[in-house]
């Protein structure tokens, strides 16, 4: 790894020479200091920061330079504030060790923050004891990339974000680790984004937080055990696929949280162990495709009104409880789902049960309503009385019902 | 006490029944396994069968030995042997035998479909304890009712009720209360009422193995006290077992007083 | 040999046994007569153990029986109705309760005496009732105790295996063994008998030798004297 990074230090030395000019900054140099680096750079210089400790805070860059660590140098801000903030277009930050990131109550310290500018590439960062750790204000285009940011968050109200976006377009956000900050990832007014691969955990908050953002899309992204794993509010034209959500435990957690979401695709994503897999309210025109619903509490709770929603095709596997509702009018669809829940038979061998599947149970009726009462769950009078309403629905919508269940796991 | 013990477990292996409870266990584990091939889905439906019918027939098994051998007890107690060792070692002998039916008969198969190596053994062994746990309180609980009753009929009668009560009813009553009081704070309540009643005390533990993701989703702090720490098991081990001692010791008390 | 002091047992309302003193003295034949439901058995039985007396004190051997099972090793007993589970063998009957009460015994010369070779491997459920009680006899006089309890020894016997019964008790007592019986059958008891005690409404009527009780009663044979005993009492 180093040597490689080496060699591509080396050639790009080479090539840049032509081009562009390089400044060195180390411990013994002339520059000593990565302030002095960057006003001694020219637009389009290189700057190549060697190995050492800087305890700097506040670096402006200005001018579009594309700013390396080598070796990962620490920049250590001494919690003074802000440590780097770029305010021009084609930027470019790689390898740097940023951390001891200013904590305040009035202004959102970030490691670094990108302020009105475009095309920016962030990679390779490491952030550690940090309050933000990305920030994004209103910049577009650009790409943040191959981080790990490291928090060490323990209150939500003294805690910041490790990504987050702000009015900002066409960001890509790709291959991040991001751990115990409050959001992992944070968009508020961010659309056409797309966020891919990338794990968030640990985090108090939410793994992944979409505010107003529309047409954004996030995909094959693992969302584990934190406060609640993604929480996509009013937003529009929301893509999320072959995400992974897990293990998000406790008193309102879940794996995904929709509130006031339209036109949204979930597919191919998998929830597993959640308390919650998917929290909806208010959300319509939502696409259920290929998802996988494993051990969780509640496979999916549904609050409030949502209309025209579908569910085809996904597999529900050993939840406590498949779907809940809270009233017992139905507008959406759900067919051909595999519900390892379902107990009938295939005579005409079609693949299809040829009993209809009803997903909620008058129990999960009874705990909204009584929440202690979840201690009964799978007793035998449970189950005495969940059938008899299978029977004939008087708590539970009476349409809401799986025509065609399949007979084997997708 | 061996001796009975031993002449107890002698005498039930002779007779039809706990092979015919030692097959249904076995031909369960094979069918749930080998023909359903799903682990997960096994292990809840096993549960059912735990906490259902364990008491159930334990129950039934208790009460029928006891009537059973009568004429066995009547030529015992001319004997020089201790009156409750005779009780006592009738009740480890049909609940000894019974539990490893049913440990045999679930275990051969899942150890064949090669559980052990899975990570499911522990889920499954927490199986296998609580089922026998609920043997062995079941047992007691019917020898007492057998006990207290002479007429045979009446001894069933009462028995069964109990397992009723103890399966459904109580679930019933305890679900009404909670829905009647709701307005009230009802952790502590409902977690006593849950150690009040062995089956729901042995469905907790399972439950906390299967559905944690369901139980943690609850607010109430003694409930995420309990579902989150050791404490749970180790408290409801301990309970299940005074579940167990309590009707021994009646066993006992009862069985120096009676007249033959 | 036994002590009963003040022996009162209820069962609910029903007093069966209210106030019996009684001293059954080393060696010897010793009936208990009575009626039905004078409390015979229920006197054996209080003996034994078996029922738990409401008030009074049993010593057997001067040792106090409450609370007490050793003293069991001493006695051998035979139950009026002789009930055995029937799923086992003659043969494992017997070996089991000689594990029971860790005795050595050889129990040959009596499957001799009753006949019961050719038994010895069927189910005890598949036996005649008079075969059953050939059993019930070879299990009490198997063990060489110094007390031997027979609660109606004689009923389903064929006349041989009556005939054998007496030459076991006379050996028996030759031995100088203590012998409680209780029996119906008053030419059985007045043959075999040294000493009776008649039990009427839960309390010792009679205590003594027969001719004792043919005297009390101006009968010349033991069957008018308690004739005699009951219609006085019920007439």
């Amino acid at each position: 790894m180093n040597i490689s990074l080496k060699i591509v230090s080396i050639v790009l030395l080479v090539f840049s020479g032509f081009a562009n000019a390089s400044v060195i900054v180390c411990k013994s140099c002339e520059l000593s200091t990565i302030k002095q680096g960057i006003d001694a750079a020219k637009e389009n210089d290189t700057i190549f920061v060697k190995k050492g400790t800087y305890k700097e805070h506040n670096l402006v860059i200005d001018k579009p330079i594309t700013l390396i660590g080598q070796d990962y140098p620490v920049i250590d801000g001494e919690s003074k504030g802000e440590i780097i903030r770029v305010i021009s277009d084609n930027v470019t930050v790689d390898g740097l060790f940023i951390i001891n990131v200013g904590t305040s109550y009035t202004e959102d310290y970030a490691a670094i923050r990108i302020v009105k500018s475009k095309h920016f590439v962030i990679k390779n960062l490491v952030l550690e004891k940090l309050f933000f750790g990305i920030y994004l204000e209103k910049s577009s285009f650009g790409k943040v990339y191959h981080n790990k940011i490291i928090g060490d968050a323990k209150e939500e109200y003294s805690s910041g974000n490790g990504i987050q976006l702000w009015y900002s377009q066409n960001v890509e956000i790709e291959n991040n680790i991001i751990t115990r900050v409050r959001d992992g990832i944070y968009l508020e007014f961010a659309n056409n984004c797309s966020i891919k691969n990338n794990i968030s955990s640990d985090n108090l908050r939410y793994g992944l937080h979409f505010m107003f953002s529309n047409d954004d899309n996030y995909e094959h992204n693992t969302f584990e055990n934190n406060g609640a794993g993604v929480a996509v509010m009013f937003s529009k034209q929301i893509k999320m696929l072959d995400n992974t959500f897990k293990k998000n435990w406790g008193t309102a957690s879940y794996g995904l949280l929709l509130k006031e979401i339209n036109d949204a695709e979930i597919i191919g994503n998998t929830f597993e162990e959640n308390t919650i897999g998917i929290h909806i309210e208010g959300s319509n025109r939502i696409r259920y495709d290929n998802n996988d619903f494993i051990n969780n509490g509640w496979a999916i709770k549904v609050r409030g009104a949502c209309y025209t929603n579908t569910f085809v095709n996904n597999n529900f596997l050993y939840n406590s409880f498949d779907i809940s509702y809270n009233s017992n009018l139905n507008d959406n669809e759900f067919s051909n789902n595999y519900w390892s829940n379902y107990t009938g038979y295939d005579l005409d061998k079609d693949g299809f049960g040829d009993v209809p599947y009803r997903p909620v149970k008058l129990f999960s009726y009874v705990v909204n309503r009584t929440p202690e009462t979840i201690i009964l769950l799978r007793s035998l009078f449970i189950d005495i009385i969940d059938f008899s309403e299978k029977v004939s629905p008087v708590f539970t919508p009476e349409n809401l019902i799986d025509h065609q269940p399949l007979m084997h796991k997708i | 006490m061996l001796k009975i013990l031993k002449y107890s477990c002698y005498d039930l292996l002779r007779s039809r029944w706990s092979y015919v409870y030692f097959l249904f266990y076995l031909l369960l584990g094979v069918v749930l396994l080998f023909l359903n091939n799903d682990l997960s889905k096994a292990v809840i439906t096993l549960m059912n069968v735990i906490i259902i019918l364990v008491p159930l027939i334990g129950t039934i098994f208790g009460v029928m030995y006891y009537y059973n051998s009568k004429e066995f007890t009547a030529l015992l107690l001319a004997q020089p042997v201790k009156r409750s060792s005779i009780f006592l070692g009738q009740y480890l002998g049909v609940a000894l035998s019974l539990s490893m039916s049913l440990i045999i008969g679930l275990g051969l198969p899942f150890v064949f479909y090669g559980l052990l190596e899975s990570n499911t053994i522990w889920d499954f062994s927490l199986l296998l304890i609580t089922g026998a746990f609920l043997t062995l309180i079941f047992t007691a609980l019917a020898f007492n009712i057998a006990l207290y009753n002479e007429n045979k009929i009446k001894g069933f009668g009462y028995a069964i009720l109990l397992w009723l009560f103890l399966a459904v009813i109580y679930d019933g009553l305890f679900l009404m209360s909670l829905i009647v009081f709701e307005s009230y704070p009802l952790d502590t309540y409902s977690l006593v009422a849950t150690m009040l009643n062995p089956i729901d005390l042995s469905r907790i533990l399972i439950l906390l193995k299967l559905d944690i993701s369901a139980l943690l989703g609850y607010t109430g702090a003694v409930f995420q006290k309990f579902f989150g720490t050791n404490l749970g098991v180790l408290l409801s081990t301990l309970v299940l077992s005074i579940w167990v001692i309590l009707p021994m010791f009646n066993i006992y008390r009862k069985s120096k007083r009676k007249d033959f | 040999m036994i002590t009963i002091k003040n022996l009162h047992k209820h069962f609910g309302k029903n007093k069966v046994i209210s106030g019996v003193n009684l001293n059954i003295s080393e060696g010897g034949v010793f009936a208990i007569l009575g009626p039905n439901g004078s409390g015979k058995t229920t006197l054996i039985k209080c003996i034994l153990g078996m029922v738990i007396p409401t008030m009074g004190k049993i010593y057997v051997r001067d040792t106090s029986i409450k609370n007490n099972w050793i003293y069991r090793r001493d006695i051998d007993y035979l139950p009026q109705i002789a009930n055995f589970p029937s799923n086992l063998s003659v043969k494992e009957l017997i070996k089991m309760i000689k594990d029971l009460r860790g005795k050595f015994c050889d129990e040959t010369p009596l499957i001799e005496r009753f006949q019961l070779e050719s038994v010895l491997n069927s189910k005890l459920g598949t036996l005649s009732g008079g075969t059953k009680q050939k059993v019930n006899l070879l299990l009490t006089f198997m063990f060489d105790s110094p007390l031997i309890i027979l609660d109606e020894p004689t009923s389903g016997l064929d006349p041989i295996a009556l005939i054998r019964l007496k030459e076991l008790i006379r050996q028996e007592k030759i031995k100088g063994k203590t012998i409680v019986i209780t029996s119906h059958i008053m030419s059985f008891v007045e043959e075999m008998a040294d000493e009776i005690v008649f039990l009427l409404g839960g309390q010792v009527y009679y205590k003594g030798t027969i001719d004792g009780l043919k005297k009390k009663t101006a009968q010349q044979d033991f069957e008018h004297a308690i004739a005699t005993v009951l219609t006085k009492n019920y007439a």
